[in-house]
């Protein structure tokens, strides 16, 4: 200690900040000094740019063709312009599907986010349960979706499985989801919500765990209740988390295709057939290349543009 | 307010392998500003989480006045506490915050508001009343939480772990002495936590020194550095910290290598058994001349760094580093050697760190 | 130590979490119960407990050779995937985390972006470019075709842990004389090998669960295991109790895999930035 004695005496120059502040904003922001410049690092991303070119940019190219002309057969093809992006805009069928699939996923948000914020709050957070917790929650999340298609094909039966056929014998409602629209949509949804939430669980889980002790103990000593708690420490700090969490799954609700195609079809009727569900059957079941790719784009489009909404909503609100 | 008080209280993470807080028995009177001051992990803000109930001692009781507060959680305490760093509600108002620990209790509105405005105007917090509290710079985040913390008027103490640590350094010294105030006004008690001796000073009506888990000195400042107890205490204190020279006593007189300081005298008046001792003496005692003088030791001057309003001279006794502070402009040179005269009312004698006795004078038997 | 002690203060918060997870296992349980029963039991009459407990499904998976080596095949493609989405994104992210360069920022929300294009979107471009250039039905065309969602993925949980590291130590490394190359490998990435660990993990899970593309692009060789599985339907009807133990037999790879990165899961999720 001697050494630092005489540090410590040294009027201001006795100071010793620790490097990372204990209630700091969490994130590990080093060095306010900016990034070198450096094009070279070009080479860096290359690999990733080409990877990406070939997975992702050719095959858009080969769409934006698709969505312009009309193809009989690959050698007889027509420019049509812009002629399949008004039909599909105005197809009554699309347009079906565009609104069923934006309240499919309005209500998995508002199902899914809550809940898997109060799963993380009430998570146990050392020991042996939190990991057989954490394993548990996340299970599933690791099966193949049209496994979990399966699953819930299975469960919701009311002939063989534990789910129909309770709601049918045990409370006694009818419940069908192969014959009734109604029966069909809760199944989807329970099934999402079953499958998703974990993932908002975990991302908010995770967000609660960098929250420094301070803030806790802070709130103890000014009496806050539980719920002042939640509502004034552990919810603003979760902003960033939760910002992430609400784009993954209003993009992969408002994608949904392989759940639903297992479990009912689309069906019955058209009660749960949602637009990748649809633009599927006019791509590969009719082979409707041209309508399919001017859908494609929209569809892509609308998607980028609503991710962009939530994201500049969520971050400006908070400053 | 009321006097907490330490019976045996100590703390182990490890359940009981190695004590984090040894166990202790002390009391903080009320309506007092104490400092805690000692280095990182000394255990420091362990001790304070005991006071204020975060966490629960392995071993001891604590007592509020008459009442006994040991298994009672933070809540019932009726506590405050300062932290490290600013820790805010981030979506609420300044004014908020400040009101946030008296609504929860369920103070009158216009009560909180009379509080809000009173502790606003002594930490010159009025103009941003209405800011949202993230949107301010650290050092402001800071004084808003120490203003959560001086807000609620029925505390039995306000406790401010390093509080300033963020704060710049000029408003530092403004909060200082705005927080010796709002003490003078207010009447709380105080334990302030540092590891800067000069902020621990400037502060304290009581200066509380901590070591590895142990309460090594208590006191007020003059008396920590006019008269430290334990070496721990001459070493952290002062700037440079205290000289530590091996002697030896033989037949009373204490003499290093063959030079003869004094005599020894114990505590009580008393002679000190022979035997190898330490001198303490503060650079700023120790006198430097170039004749030899007795009694006095010879030291080789190794260097002289030159302060400005005085000079440290670095010199050697019999291999071992002795500072001298002397007036601006000393005519040492480095290599030469000159002769140090450790006053007798100035120096002190330990034996295993812990301060056994004193120097006396020699009583003639000066042997020149 | 200084942890929020909810448990403490919602004494009934454990109880409802526990509940939670019960309610979770149901249908998995369900599954489980109707893959060691036999078909006829199963259509037969409703039990809450197997009459007959056997093992013929899981004998007939893995004695026929169409739905073991789908298994495999998914397995296959799945690791390699992972492993060239490691490859190809790790550089990136470092370029991301320690450089500016022309369009920068674009190129990484354009990355992101790819992640929201449907998959129904590319079936049949992929379809037709993967069959010209003859990855069709093979695990590499599978695994290159995942990267068009992993990737992205890959750079952005990277990107965070990354900018997490002090630029210090590559300046420091640079001064005692190591090369970029060099210094990547023999420093860098062993201090970041815990993000390297959940990035792999997310990979294998994105990767693992994937249907709709890994179908389009197989046809025999390298069919995955999910595929297979839509093709239980045969003239006497739906093979329940296969179809269950399929499923099952497909979840174990995950609960492996996540029982190791387990203690990295809450840390991998909280560093990716928005």
């Amino acid at each position: 200690m001697s050494e630092q004695t005489t540090v410590a005496g040294s009027q201001v120059g006795g100071e010793v900040v620790p490097a990372t502040p204990a209630g700091g904003s969490g994130a590990a922001e080093t060095r306010a000094d900016p990034k070198p410049r450096n094009n070279r690092a070009w080479w860096l991303v290359l690999p990733v740019v080409v990877s990406v070119a070939f997975t992702a940019v050719i095959p858009l190219m080969t769409v934006v063709n698709f969505s312009v002309q009309d193809v009989f057969s690959p050698s007889d093809r027509i420019f049509v312009g812009l002629e399949w992006f008004r039909s599909v805009t105005r197809d009554p069928e699309v347009r079906a599907a565009f609104v069923r699939t934006l309240l499919f996923s309005a209500q998995v948000l508002l199902l899914e986010i809550p809940l898997g914020v109060a799963l993380a709050v009430v998570m146990p957070r050392r020991g042996v349960w939190m990991s057989v917790a954490l394993v548990l929650v996340a299970l599933p999340l690791l099966i193949p979706w049209n496994v979990v298609g399966t699953i819930w094909q299975i469960f919701a039966r009311g002939d063989i499985g534990l789910g129909g056929w309770t709601i049918n014998n045990v409370l006694g409602i009818n419940f069908n989801y192969t014959l009734d629209s109604t029966d069909a949509w809760i199944t989807v949804l329970v099934m999402d919500v079953w499958h998703w939430t974990p993932l908002v669980a975990l991302l908010a889980y995770a967000g609660l765990r960098s929250i420094p002790g301070p803030y806790f103990q802070a709130a103890q000593i000014d009496g806050a209740s539980a719920w002042a708690t939640f509502r004034h420490i552990q919810l603003p700090r979760l902003r960033g988390v939760l910002t992430i969490a609400i784009l993954l799954r209003f993009m992969d609700s408002f994608m949904i295709y392989t759940e639903p195609f297992v479990v009912t079809g689309g069906g019955p009727g058209n009660a749960t057939s949602f637009l990748s569900i649809l633009l599927s059957k006019i791509a590969v079941g009719q082979f409707d290349l041209g309508p399919a790719g001017a859908f494609s784009l929209l569809y892509f489009l609308f998607v980028q543009i609503l991710c962009y909404v939530f994201f500049t909503v969520l971050t400006r609100s908070g400053r | 307010m009321a006097d907490i008080r330490l019976e045996g209280v100590g703390h182990s993470y490890d359940g009981g392998a190695t004590w984090a807080l040894k166990p202790m028995t002390w009391t903080w009177r009320s309506a007092r500003a104490y400092a805690l001051l000692g280095p990182s992990g000394c255990g420091k803000t362990t001790l304070l989480n005991i006071i204020s109930g975060l966490l629960t001692p392995t071993v001891g009781r604590i007592w509020f006045d008459d009442r006994e507060v040991t298994g009672v959680p933070t809540a019932g305490r009726n506590i405050a506490q300062v932290f490290q760093f600013p820790v805010l509600y981030e979506e609420m108002s300044v004014y908020d915050n400040l009101a946030f620990p008296l609504r929860n209790r369920k103070y009158p509105k216009n009560e909180v508001d009379q509080r809000v405005r009173q502790v606003s105007r002594l930490l010159g917090l009025d103009d941003l009343l209405r800011r949202r509290s993230r949107r301010l710079d650290p050092g402001r985040q800071q004084i808003v939480s120490l203003g959560r913390g001086l807000v609620r008027s029925q505390v039995a103490a306000v406790l401010l772990d390093e509080p300033l640590t963020v704060v710049d350094p000029a408003l530092k010294w403004t909060l200082r002495s705005k927080l010796k105030e709002i003490h003078r006004d207010t009447g709380h008690t105080l334990i302030y936590v540092t590891h800067d001796q000069t902020e621990a000073l400037t502060f304290a009506d009581e200066v509380v020194v901590l070591n590895e888990g142990e309460m090594v000195q208590a006191g007020e400042p003059a008396e920590l550095f006019l008269s430290p107890a334990h070496e721990f205490v001459g070493h952290f204190i002062g700037s440079p910290g205290m000289n530590m020279l091996p002697a030896e006593i033989v037949g009373g007189v204490v003499c290093v290598g063959q030079a003869d300081v004094g005599t020894a005298a114990g505590q009580s008046g008393d002679g000190l058994p022979p035997g190898p001792v330490r001198i303490g003496v503060r650079p700023e005692f120790v006198r430097v001349t170039g004749a030899r003088t007795s009694p006095g030791v010879a030291a080789r001057v190794t260097g002289i760094d030159r302060m400005g309003a005085y000079d440290l001279v670095h010199t050697r006794v019999n291999g071992h580093p002795v500072i001298a502070r002397t007036a601006a402009g000393s005519a040492c040179r480095p290599d030469t050697v000159e002769f140090l005269h450790f006053p007798e009312e100035r120096t002190f004698l330990f034996r295993d760190e812990v301060r056994c006795g004193s120097l006396a004078p020699l009583n003639g038997r000066d042997q020149a | 130590m200084a942890f929020p002690r909810s448990g403490q203060r919602l004494p009934w918060a454990r109880t409802v979490f526990w509940l939670y997870v019960a309610t979770l296992m149901l249908p998995l349980l369900w599954m489980f119960g109707m893959s060691i029963r036999p078909n006829e039991d199963i259509l037969g009459s409703f039990s809450l407990i197997p009459q007959r407990v056997t093992f013929d499904n899981y004998v007939t998976f893995f004695t026929d050779a169409a739905w073991y080596s789908s298994y495999l095949n998914s397995i296959i493609y799945t690791s390699l995937n992972a492993v060239m989405s490691l490859v190809v994104a790790l550089p990136a992210a470092y370029a991301f985390s320690r450089f500016r360069f022309a369009g920068d920022k674009h190129l990484f929300f354009w990355l992101l972006t790819n992640r929201m294009a449907p998959p129904a979107v590319f079936l049949l471009p992929f379809f037709q470019i993967y069959q010209s250039v003859g990855l069709f039905d093979t695990h590499l065309g599978v695994a290159i075709a995942h990267m068009l969602f992993n990737v992205p993925l890959a750079v952005w949980i990277l990107e965070g842990f990354m900018s997490g590291i002090p630029r210090e130590i590559d300046e420091t490394a640079a001064i005692d004389g190591y090369s970029l190359p060099r210094f990547f490998i023999k420093i860098f990435l062993p201090m970041i090998r815990s993000a390297i660990g959940v990035t792999a993990f997310f990979c294998f899970m994105f990767s693992w669960v994937e249907l709709l593309i890994a179908r389009t692009i197989t046809s025999v060789n390298a069919k995955p295991i999910a595929a297979t599985m839509t093709r239980t339907v045969s003239a006497a009807g739906v093979d329940w109790g296969l179809l269950a133990a399929a499923g099952v037999l497909t979840i174990v790879p995950g609960a492996i895999v996540i029982w190791f990165v387990r203690n990295y899961i809450a840390k991998g999720f909280s560093l990716g930035r928005v």
